[in-house]
């Protein structure tokens, strides 16, 4: 029997419908909101990560029902009002580190659930945040230049802009 | 070509960025299609069998699904590839365990489970060949005659008898196993039957025209009837150049039968257990050398483990007897390669085709032989380089882009390898359970279809002018992550003069765009590239002719030069502005070119003698590890690589390809490992197969060199593939080199660096006593 709830998507109240053994991916997914991938569903791959209360989580290991009175963000939620990036989002654009694009959505919200916690990182730290990530594409190399660069980015302007925090 | 350009080799982003970054690419699964059912496959589950029945659970309610088997297949029972013997689903005959065996659409997932639980099969099991041993031996003959699926041979100057006057011979025999592409969007295809008696499929592929071709066959159907469109595609690596046809046409054969569009996304599981792998190899080298380090005469012997049915087999089987000397000048060579069945899934395209396989064998060899002289490796491999005018062991001689020794000047220099060899060598004495390790290796790689295969395909290219002000590259290469709808755009905006912003690449689908070929073979900047720059050509050619008709421009004569027609005087009119003039003239504002033969090349599929290749691009690595000695644990640290491509036609994507395809490499090395258990993989998931994450990848300094090839677009050379050609083994040299043994198997896992410490510490006992 399906059952109702309700948390912020990208800022906005919502409620969904569900079976209750429906996984926060699938529920995100057929609501339409594909950024969210599903890349393995067994947690190995981090194509499905979101942004739950601030904390990094694979959505296809969280039960949509966990997400009651919570906060959900997905890299749709950082595309500011009009239209403009996330300095994670511009940076992965401008260093080359995006090439099949699949484990970007994935990728780019580990590295913002990180730098609101670690505004200054070394690249090790950097490494450790986003060793959940596979990416097959790009050998990395770029996606650590652009984590490096969106923090510079963010520090300077002292805030994330975006209307989702 | 050596004047600057200005969109060629400039750091512009990526064209499809922005969609990605904000997550608004629609991949296959993440397109809406009314009223769309889901296909899933029943597997045969032995690897070898004759099929007596497939019987139906009567206690499911049969009329909620639909069932599709061989009996269901309209045209020809085979998906088209090189030969027709794959069949799309098993008929009387079982070749593989995860061969489909009947297809089944459901309107969800629930049904699709239970009606795939309620079909068994009725199997009567064979003896199956399981290894390329039992294949060569023909202990059951499961393909053919004989199971060699293919087979070519190499041969220069007279090796036996240059054998003889060697001063040392050098054997060693190198394998390799199984990998998987992991591109992280798995295989998906839909397929939607019109109300007409059409059919557009959709999805996850490379080649699109592949997939037309082999619907065509199967279903029958009138080519014009049969549409095949590409969707964003989340890598491939070559993983997407055979298998779209088979799971696009099971899905059709679902759509056909159910009058409504069906959908096959497999998820990662069914993906790691039935898509195509790279071939297994085992590759014997025997070598005649002097004691100075001069390679004298070289005996290579190479098996493929083609897997059930071709697919890709024998041009991949090509491709690795063509490198299989690789970088290296040796005047007497006697090679023989051959492509064998086993009742395993079959192998097929991966990044490299062919190439890794050789590539480490003789890379390792190359190894064996400088320790055999005690030299060091580096030496014995600068002795024996390729240099302009140097013959391959078929015929060919380049005079020119032969770059071996420049990348690797480069990358010793860069990596500063022989101080590290020794220093590294010294702190191994003093730390002995935690040891590092450098190697080296080189690489090449054939740019395009090999032979006259660019001739066979003469792939088209088009341009037009659309009525938005913008210009269209239409072309059937597809934009996989490798960066191909920037890249072709960054061409025709350069020859056209125009920002990239102006240029978009159409997406692939073959009712709008013209067959330009497969995505695939390191072709695509350097062939479909070069075809695109010659229709901007003719397009602003046959422009500029037309402008003279204008009443205006009566009698003028117009050329062409950086985004403007030109007539001398204060005629100055830019590219888009004169589009307009010229809109009423029917089909003068598009442009459409095959591809023109680059002459001075000829190849003699008979003899296989001749131009293999039009250009080679090179590449040199050095990589260091560190191990250790109690874990066996192998954590590769620092990878120094140079690369010669001819020219970047975007030097951040060009350096993109060579990082992940070298991670790539690495991962083949030492991580990567699908596990054999009676005709199956063993790994399912993702963590049983185990690619690099960001914390197994090294430090990267990579290095470009551009040495022009005089016939591609701006000077370029194909580069996709040849990263993963020369990564593995550099890194198996390293681990060598740290742990004191010899690897020539990868992957060089725990187990493996293990037994062969166990070897020579038994072996060191035995010398004690």
């Amino acid at each position: 029997m399906k059952r109702d709830v309700h948390f912020i998507l990208n800022g906005k109240p919502v409620t969904f419908s569900v079976e209750p053994r429906t996984t926060l991916l699938r529920a995100l997914r057929e609501y339409g909101v594909t950024s969210v991938k599903r890349g393995c569903e067994e947690g190995e791959c981090g194509t499905c990560t979101v942004v739950i209360d601030d904390l990094a989580q694979k959505s296809c290991m969280v039960l949509a029902l966990e997400a009651e009175g919570k906060s959900v963000l997905t890299v749709e939620g950082l595309v500011g009002p009009k239209g403009e990036l996330h300095p994670i989002q511009q940076a992965f654009v401008d260093e080359g580190a995006i090439q099949c694009g699949f484990c970007t959505p994935g990728m780019i919200m580990s590295a913002y659930a990180f730098l609101r916690k670690t505004p200054d990182p070394t690249e090790e730290e950097i490494r450790v945040a986003l060793a959940g990530n596979l990416c097959r594409c790009t050998g990395y190399i770029p996606i650590f230049r652009a984590v490096h660069k969106a923090a510079a980015v963010m520090r300077e302007l002292g805030h994330i802009p975006g209307r989702a925090r | 070509m050596d004047e600057t350009t200005a969109v060629v080799g400039s750091p512009v982003p990526r064209t499809d960025g922005l969609a990605k970054a904000c997550g608004s690419a629609q991949f296959l699964d993440d397109l809406n299609i009314d009223g769309c059912w889901i296909g899933g496959t029943v597997r045969a589950q032995v690897p070898r069998g004759k099929l007596r029945e497939i019987r139906l659970d009567p206690s499911f309610d049969w009329g909620r699904v639909v069932l599709v088997t061989a009996r269901d297949l309209p045209g020809i029972n085979a998906v088209s590839m090189i030969r027709d013997d794959y069949p799309a689903l098993a008929d009387l005959l079982i070749s593989f365990p995860t061969q489909a065996v009947a297809l089944v659409a459901a309107p969800d997932q629930e049904t699709l489970g239970e009606a795939l639980a309620a079909v068994s099969l009725d199997v009567e099991e064979l003896p199956p060949i399981l290894t390329v041993e039992d294949s060569i031996a023909c202990t059951q003959v499961i393909w053919g005659e004989n199971n060699i699926m293919d087979e070519y041979s190499i041969a220069s100057g007279n090796a036996a008898e240059a054998f003889e006057t060697a001063d040392l011979i050098v054997e060693g025999t190198y394998r390799t196993k199984h990998q998987e592409h992991v591109y992280l969007e798995t295989q998906g295809m839909a397929a939607l039957p019109g109300e007409d008696g059409s059919l557009e499929v959709i999805g996850s592929m490379q080649c699109p025209y592949y997939v037309h071709s082999a619907l065509v066959k199967a279903l029958g159907f009138p080519p014009e009837k049969v549409r095949v469109r590409q969707t964003v595609t989340g890598g491939a690596f070559g993983g997407k150049e055979d298998y779209p046809s088979i799971l696009g046409l099971h899905a059709a054969l679902l759509a056909l039968k159910s009058g409504r569009p069906v959908k096959m996304v497999y998820d990662r599981k069914e993906d790691l257990l039935c898509t195509t792998k790279r071939h297994p190899s085992v590759i014997r080298h025997r070598t005649g050398v002097k004691k100075d380090g001069t390679l004298t005469a070289a005996e290579i012997d190479i098996v493929l483990d083609g897997g059930a049915f071709t697919t890709m087999s024998k041009v991949v089987l090509s491709r690795s007897i063509l490198h299989a000397t690789g970088c290296y000048f040796i005047p007497h060579v006697s090679v023989r390669a051959r492509a064998v069945a086993t009742n395993t899934p079959p192998n097929g395209a991966y990044r490299g085709f062919g190439v890794p396989q050789s590539n480490f064998a003789i890379e390792r060899h190359m190894d064996r032989i400088a320790e055999a002289l005690g030299m060091d490796p580096l030496d014995l491999r600068k002795k024996n380089l390729l240099k302009n005018g140097s013959s391959f062991p078929y015929g060919q001689v380049l005079d020119e882009g032969m770059s071996a020794e420049l990348v690797l000047d480069k990358v010793v220099e860069m990596s500063g390898y022989r101080e590290k060899r020794r220093l590294f060598d010294e702190e191994n004495r003093k730390n002995p359970f935690f040891r590092k390790g450098i190697g080296l290796s080189l690489g090449l790689h054939g740019g395009g279809f090999t032979g006259s295969g660019e001739e066979t395909i003469s792939g088209s290219a088009s341009v037009r002018v659309t009525g938005g002000g913008k210009v269209e590259v239409l072309v059937s290469s597809v934009e996989m992550g490798q960066g191909a709808s920037t890249v072709l755009p960054m061409i025709a905006a350069e020859t056209l003069g125009l920002d990239l912003e102006s240029v978009v690449h159409h997406v692939p689908d073959t009712s709008v765009v013209p067959n330009s070929g497969p995505t695939v073979a390191s072709r695509t900047t350097m062939y479909v590239g070069k075809t695109v720059q010659d229709a901007c050509i003719s397009l602003v050619e046959q422009m500029a002719e037309k402008a003279a008709e204008l009443e205006e421009f009566a009698g003028k004569r117009f050329s062409f030069d950086k985004g403007a027609f030109t007539a001398g005087g204060n005629d100055r009119i830019p590219f888009f502005d004169m589009a307009k003039r010229l809109a009423s003239f029917p089909g003068i504002l598009s442009a459409t070119v095959q591809y023109r033969p680059i002459p001075g090349f000829s190849w003699d599929e008979a003899s296989y003698t001749g131009d293999a290749y039009k250009a080679y691009a090179w590449i040199a690595d050095v990589v260091e590890v560190e191990v250790d000695m109690d874990t066996f644990e192998i954590m590769p640290r620092k990878a120094y690589i140079s690369a010669e491509m001819g020219k970047a036609i975007s030097p951040v994507l060009a350096e993109g390809q060579i990082e992940g395809g070298s991670l790539q490499a690495f991962g083949y090395a030492y991580l990567e490992d699908v596990g054999m258990k009676n005709g199956s993989y063993t790994a399912a998931h993702l963590n049983q197969y185990l690619i690099p994450t960001t914390l197994d990848t090294p430090d990267f300094s990579v290095d470009l060199q551009e040495v022009p090839f005089s016939w591609g677009p701006y000077g370029a050379k194909g580069l996709g593939e040849l990263p993963m050609d020369s990564g593995a083994p550099a890194l198996v040299a390293a681990v060598g080199h740290a742990a004191g043994v010899f690897p020539e198997e990868i992957p060089v896992a725990g187990e493996y660096l293990h037994s062969l410490l166990r070897g020579k510490k038994q072996e060191r006992k035995a010398g004690e006593k």
